[in-house]
Order: C-alpha cells, then structure tokens, then sequence
C-alpha cells in the first residue's frame, strides 16, 4: 500500500505556543535562548528537539549541572516567552489548581548579582523578622564569600529588602502590616543600597527611573513571572 | 466410586453422559459467585458454554474499560443480575487537556438502559465519563437501591446534581467525588441529605471549593453510625476538624481540612484528644495550607497509618521526616516535592515497609530550580524502601547511573512511572540519552506492568521494552523515540500490552500499521503529536473492522494530517454520538 510521504509536522495546535519556545537545550529550564538557524514557527520542530540537542553539545562543553549558566548563554538572544506545552507536564488540572491556590504565596526572591532565583511561601512565615531570617539562609552560600548580606532594615546596609505589590508599585519590605504584605506581595528582590535610593514608592512603572533599575536587575521578560 | 466412574464411562447412555460430567447449574453458580475478579471471570467464561451461562447469571459487577468498546444493551443482555457497574470513558490523556471538550462518554445512554434492565443497580462507580446534572437527578429518582457512586476525573455536572442525589437516594452508603471538572455553585447541596438519612459510609467531597454548612456536616456526621471515610474540603477549620472527629472516632479514612487555623493551647490539646482516639484510621489525606507546628496533633493518629497523602500539603523536607517517624507502618506515600531530596532521604529511613511512593511538582511550568527532587531523592528511598513496587517520580534531572541503582534496589517493580518535566532532556551528568536507564528497568523489573518514559529517548529504549518487558500492559511515551523502529519494537514485542498512549513522537504510519493484529489484543491505543496522516488512519481502519479509528483534527492544521488518533477495538461498532471534531473512520 502507498503511503504518504511524511508532511512537514505543523505547529500543534496549543494555546500560545511558538515552537521555538519548545526547542530544547541542554541548560536550565527558563533561561531559552533563541538559537539564530531557527527560523519559524512552520520548523519541523517535532524533529526540532533532536536537533537542537545535537547543537548544544557542543554549547555545553562542560555537562555538569553548575555549569550550564554560563555554558548556555550561547546566542545571547533576548530571553523569549515562557513556553508552556499543552497538557505537559501530565498533571491533573484538577491537582495542579488545588495546589496553585496554595503556591500563590510563593513568591521569586532575586538577589542583584545572583545568578538564580530562590522561592519563598510567605505564608510558612508568622513576621518580617523571620522571613529577613530565612532569606539570610538561603542566599548564605553565594554570599558567603563576597560578604553582601545585611538584613538590617534599619541601619539600610549594603542589601535592601524591597518588593513588587499587586499595583507592580515597588515596596520597601516591612512599611505595611505583615498580613497586609502577604497579601499584596508578588515578587521580593533584594536591591543594592545604592540603587535602593532611587526607589520611590509613589512612582508609577512608567517612570524612567523605575525602568532603569529594572532593567538592571536582570529581570527575565515579564511575562515569566507567575 | 470407582465402579460408578467405570459404569458412567462405558455407559452408552449420552444423557447420563452429560448429566455426569457437569456440575448442576446452581452449584456452579454458587461457587463462581465467589468469583470477584473479572479477569477471572473472564477466563471462566471461556471454558465452555455451560460455564459462561452460569458465570454470566452469577455476576453482579461488571467492569467496563472503555465505554465504547460495548454498548450498554449488549451488556445487559449478556449479564442480567448486574448490581454494580464501573465504567471508565474518555482516553487518560483528557486529563491533561488534550481531548476535545465535547467528546463524548456520556453516561446518560448507559443510564437509560439500567433504568429498564438493572432496576436494582446499587452501584456506579465513573471514570473519565460526562455526567449531567440531568443524568444525577435521573439517577437518583430511578433506582431506588442505589447505594454507591464514586465519580473519579468526570465532568459535566454541578454541585446542583449533588444535591438531588443527596435528596432522593434514601439508602445511599457512599458519595465520593474526587477531582473532577464540576461546576461548583456553592455547599449548600449537603444540606440537602434529610434529618432521617443515616446511611452514609463514605463521604469524599475534598476536591469541591465552596464552603458547605458545618452544623449540617457535624449532624450529618454525628448521625451516621457507620461512616467510615470522611475527607472534607478546605472549608473545614482544624477546630470544625475536632468536633467531627469527636463524632467519628471509628473513622479508618479521614481527609483533613485546612490545617492552618491559629489554636490555642486548649483547642490543641482537644484536637490532640480527638485524634488519638480514632485508633483505626489507616488513611490520611487533605492537610491543605499544612502549618508544620501542627503536625503533632496528629501524630496520636498515624500509628496504623498506611497510606499518607500529603500531596496537597506543602511539606518541607525536615517537616516530613518529624512526621514520618511516627509513621512506622506506611505502605503508600504521595508527597509534593517541596520535601526535597532531603524529606526523601528521611522516607528511605523511616519507611521500610514502603510499597508505593509518588512525589508530585508543586510548580511543573515554573522556570528556575527552587524547590525539586533529584536523582538524589530517588536513590535514597530506593536504599531504604526495598519494597517499592510502585514509583511516581516528578523531577527535573535525572541520570541512567540513578535509575540503575534504583531498580537494583528495588527489582519488584511493577509500576514505574518516571517524569523528566524538561522534555527530550538527556542525562545531565553525561548528556547521554536516558535509554540506558529505562533499559535497566524492563531488564531488572520482571513483574513491570504500566511504565512511563521520559527524557531523551532513542529507539534504544523502545527495543529494550520490546525485548524484555514481557508483563507489560500500559506504556506511556513523549517526546521520545527517533523513527517508526521504535514503536515497531513495542508493538511486536511486548505480548501483553493493553494500553498504549503516545505523544509528540517521531512515530508515522508505517509504525501505526505494524501493529495490524495487535489492536484487537489491546484497549486502546492513543496517538497525538506524531507523523500520521489520515490515509495511513484509513488504511488500518479498512483493514481491521472491529477496530474504531478517530482521528481528531486541529484548527488550522494540515489537510492530510492526523493530529490526534484514538484506535480502541469494539463490539459496539462505530459510536454515533462523536462530535463533527472526531472523525471516524
């Protein structure tokens, strides 16, 4: 019997999905880097994948996991959408709304100069002072050596707990009630003292200032961000 | 006895003959109704007719697969006694939303021909199936000895549904509905159970949001002697919790629920009491929003627990392992991977009698690393839990060398479900496909029944699991594979494969019509993302005809291409009630 010659695989149909999104590179997951020979969305990219990884083994010449940082970085693309693939990974709607409602009081915490971020659920925490503690904790290791760390607000020392709330307005950690932060608080980044003054709480995103220093923190595209 | 036997066997007499050599139909009947496996019942059905008349008369529950592989009125005439039906409907890929809203599996057909042919049905137990609101009322008005319905990943209906079961089934022992696609309008259908009803057993409303009345769930609780499984929702506060567990000390199943509330040290000492008197619970779930410095409470209780389910409880590794210790006799534990490698490190030493674990992601599409279990954790639980039989791994690493130890350690598996959420993603330490790995398991793991691939797979992979996994019934695979070879392996190789679900693979026709007699062996078989196109659909649809094949077409896909492709061997013929997406040929 004749069969037909394989067509060209089309994009699948899901739901926001270029198909370069998908293409797969040995590095972490999140930081997709568009690699200059893909040139559509039309790509055999269900071959893509393949391909893809035979060109980064020569990226990723080390293949131990802290290295994938700064092997991957190749193309020096700007980072693209977050990529999400229909019903992947196989995890129950159901389940993944259940447990979604919880993780909403997980929030990112960058750290200006750290090269990942960190998660941290708001609600394990019962004030600020426990919270600045754990924060302490976790960025302990990369600190260690460059001795950054000063988690005291007051004083305002080398770091300076800030965070974005629910209006993307930018918050000095600890002004409002403890509740009321959980509530509002999306994202924690820990800011340089010095690039702390230029923060002001009543500018809008759209102040040039507020741009700048976002720019700064090396913020991957917005849209990443839960 | 001897000269009997001689006198029959010499005998001329064919109808003493007969008469002789069966055993009369009612004692048959009566041993067979001891029969409670259909597999079993099967394979008696088989043996003769007179066997497969008695089998047929004896059985009171029939277990349906694939609801479109037989219609309900070839069932009902094959089986007239039926009290108790299971029916599972929509391919298990619809849970990850990649079947077509409108599908089908409807169970209102079934229901209609129940209503004339199984008056007495007592028990419905539904997965993957569209309920409506309409088929609950109809259910709950027609069959006055219904006692049982479980609903497992089905949508289509509202709470409102729920409440007419709760108004009309007077005798109902159990209603468990477990994560499934409803339209929560609210609590109030609990309220709905009468004053006089003090049935209920089973009661499982974890999954529905709203909050439902507490004094009626405490009265209703209160009243039913019997009830042996309460898993409540959210809505329930640790200090509701201790009243209700006042009430049902005899609980053996109990779902939690919200596990945050601020106590005082009076509330907890109460909740403390409550907990240790239910000496029989040997299943906890639920512990939403779990605050850690609660966990104490329930420590008097987990003495006999076997299955834990903390996986809506966002655990940390340390908060798991103090948990853990007082949990000596744990047969099953699903966690979410909050708990780390470390919390897994604390599993493989506290849990040796551990037969099944599955360790879910708390954020599957978020981009950095934050909170995760590795190769690491796999291979601690596998050190301490020799055991294991069954494994559900969410990570994002994993390496060959891991999954090597792991089943050296554990060589009983049977069923080994591996996700690498980064699709297509190599060994990271050797950037090697993961074939070795999955090729360790079929080879060491003899009693293998349902596996999961994932990763970088080569058709390596699929030539292991055709030479060795010789017990094999369900197989899922993505984004594996390099050629049609692979799927070819799996098809010829694996005799006793039932189910096979296939995605984004680089599998075409030639591997789907390699598989010409296969299909009528098997369930089903699912096939989306792939390389086949709709002649090559054709081509098998026209030569097996008692093989349904669906293909389901995407918007703006191409003309030729068969997107999604569901082939499931049936009695029943084409099924006429397939939306215009689904093609059947």
């Amino acid at each position: 019997m004749s069969l037909d010659t394989v067509a060209e695989s089309p994009v699948s149909d899901v739901t926001s999905l270029n198909f370069e999104d998908t293409e797969l590179t040995l590095r972490l997951p999140g930081r997709q880097v568009r690699s200059p020979t893909v040139t559509g969305a039309k790509c055999c990219s269900k071959r893509g994948f393949m391909d893809t990884v035979d060109r980064n083994h020569g990226c990723s010449s080390t293949s131990t996991y802290g290295n994938f940082v700064s092997d991957c970085h190749c193309a020096g693309q700007p980072p693209p959408a977050k990529a999400q693939v229909v019903g992947w990974p196989p995890v129950r709607s159901s389940r993944q709304k259940a447990v979604t409602a919880r993780s909403c009081k997980y929030v990112k915490v960058a750290v200006d100069g750290a090269p990942y971020l960190r998660k941290v659920n708001l609600e394990e925490y019962v004030g600020y002072q426990e919270l600045l503690e754990a924060l302490e904790k976790l960025f302990t290791s990369f600190t260690k050596n460059r001795n950054y760390m000063e988690m005291d607000l007051v004083k305002g020392m080398d770091y300076v707990p800030t965070y974005e709330d629910k209006d993307r307005d930018w918050m000095l950690v600890g002004d409002v009630p403890w509740a009321m932060f959980i509530e509002s608080c999306k994202r924690i980044r820990l800011m340089k003292s010095s690039e702390a003054a230029i923060l002001d709480p009543k500018t809008s995103a759209k102040s040039s200032k507020t741009n700048s220093w976002q720019e700064s923190m090396h913020v991957q595209n917005d849209r990443s961000w839960c | 006895m001897d000269s009997e036997w001689k006198r029959f066997r010499d005998s001329p007499n064919s109808e003493e003959l007969t008469r002789r050599s069966s055993f009369p139909d009612e004692v048959l009947e009566r041993v067979l109704s001891l029969l409670n496996s259909h597999k079993d019942r099967s394979s008696v059905s088989l043996v003769c007719k007179d066997w497969y008349n008695a089998e047929r008369w004896s059985r009171t529950h029939v277990f349906i697969g694939n609801c479109y592989s037989v219609s309900p009125e070839i069932v009902a005439r094959r089986f007239p006694n039926i009290r108790s039906v299971t029916l599972k409907g929509k391919p298990r890929f619809s849970d990850f939303n990649l079947v077509p809203e409108n599908w089908g599996a409807d169970i209102h057909a079934w229901l209609v021909v129940f209503v004339v042919k199984y008056p007495f049905l007592e028990e419905l137990r539904l997965k993957r199936m569209v309920i409506s609101d309409e088929s609950l009322e109809f259910l709950s008005v027609s069959f006055p000895n219904f006692k049982s319905l479980s609903l497992l990943s089905c949508d289509g209906f509202s709470t409102n549904g729920l409440a007419a079961i709760a108004t009309h089934c007077k005798n109902l022992t159990e209603l468990d509905i477990q994560e499934n696609g409803i339209d929560d309008r609210g609590g109030s259908w609990l309220s709905c159970f009468p004053e006089s009803f003090t049935s209920l057993e089973v009661l499982n409303f974890a999954n529905l949001a709203s909050d439902v009345n507490f004094d009626v769930l405490e009265r209703l609780v209160s009243r039913c002697k019997s009830l042996r499984v309460l898993k409540v929702n959210q809505s329930i506060s640790l200090e509701q919790l201790q009243r209700l567990l006042a009430h049902a000390p005899q609980l053996t199943e109990l779902g939690t629920g919200s596990f945050s509330q601020q106590l005082t040290s009076h509330q907890d000492e109460e909740l403390k009491t409550a907990f240790s008197n239910c000496k029989n619970i040997h299943t906890l779930s639920g512990l939403w929003d779990v605050k850690a410095i609660y966990l104490p409470t329930l420590y008097p209780a987990c003495a006999n627990l076997t299955f834990l389910n903390l996986s809506y409880a966002a655990l940390q590794g340390g908060e798991l392992a103090k948990l853990l210790v007082h949990c000596p006799q744990l047969r099953r534990l699903w966690v979410l991977d909050t708990v780390e490698d470390k919390g897994l490190e604390a599993v493989g030493l506290n849990c040796p009698l551990l037969e099944e674990l599955r360790v879910f992601p708390i954020d599957p599409y978020g981009e950095e690393i934050a909170h995760e279990v590795t190769e690491a954790g796999f291979i601690a639980v596998s050190n301490g839990c020799r055991r294991l039989h069954y494994v559900l791994y969410f990570c994002r690493q994993m390496t060959n060398a891991a999954v090597e130890t792991v089943v050296r350690n554990c060589p009983n598996f049977t069923h080994f479900r591996l996700c690498i959420m980064i699709p297509g993603r190599p060994d990271y330490t050797t950037n090697e496909p993961m074939d070795e790995a999955f090729g360790a398991v079929v080879k060491t793991c003899t009693k293998l029944q349902r596996l999961s691939v994932s990763g970088l797979l080569t058709d390596l992979t699929f030539e292991y699991i055709g030479k060795y996994a010789k017990n094999l019934e369900t197989l899922s695979v993505a984004f594996a594979g390099s050629s049609d070879w692979g799927m070819q392996c799996v098809l010829e190789g694996c005799p006793k494969l039932r189910k096979l679900e296939i995605r984004d693979c680089p599998f075409g026709n030639k591997a789907l019509l390699s598989g010409l007699e296969k299909y009528e062996s098997m369930r089903s078989l699912w096939m989306s993302a792939c390389n086949l196109t709709l002649n090559g659909c054709r081509a098998l649809a026209r030569e097996m005809p008692r093989l349904n094949v669906e293909v389901m077409k995407e918007d703006g896909s191409d003309e030729s291409h068969a997107d999604k492709v569901y082939v499931y061997r049936t009695v029943a013929g084409p099924r006429r009630d397939a939306p215009p997406s689904v093609l059947t040929l």
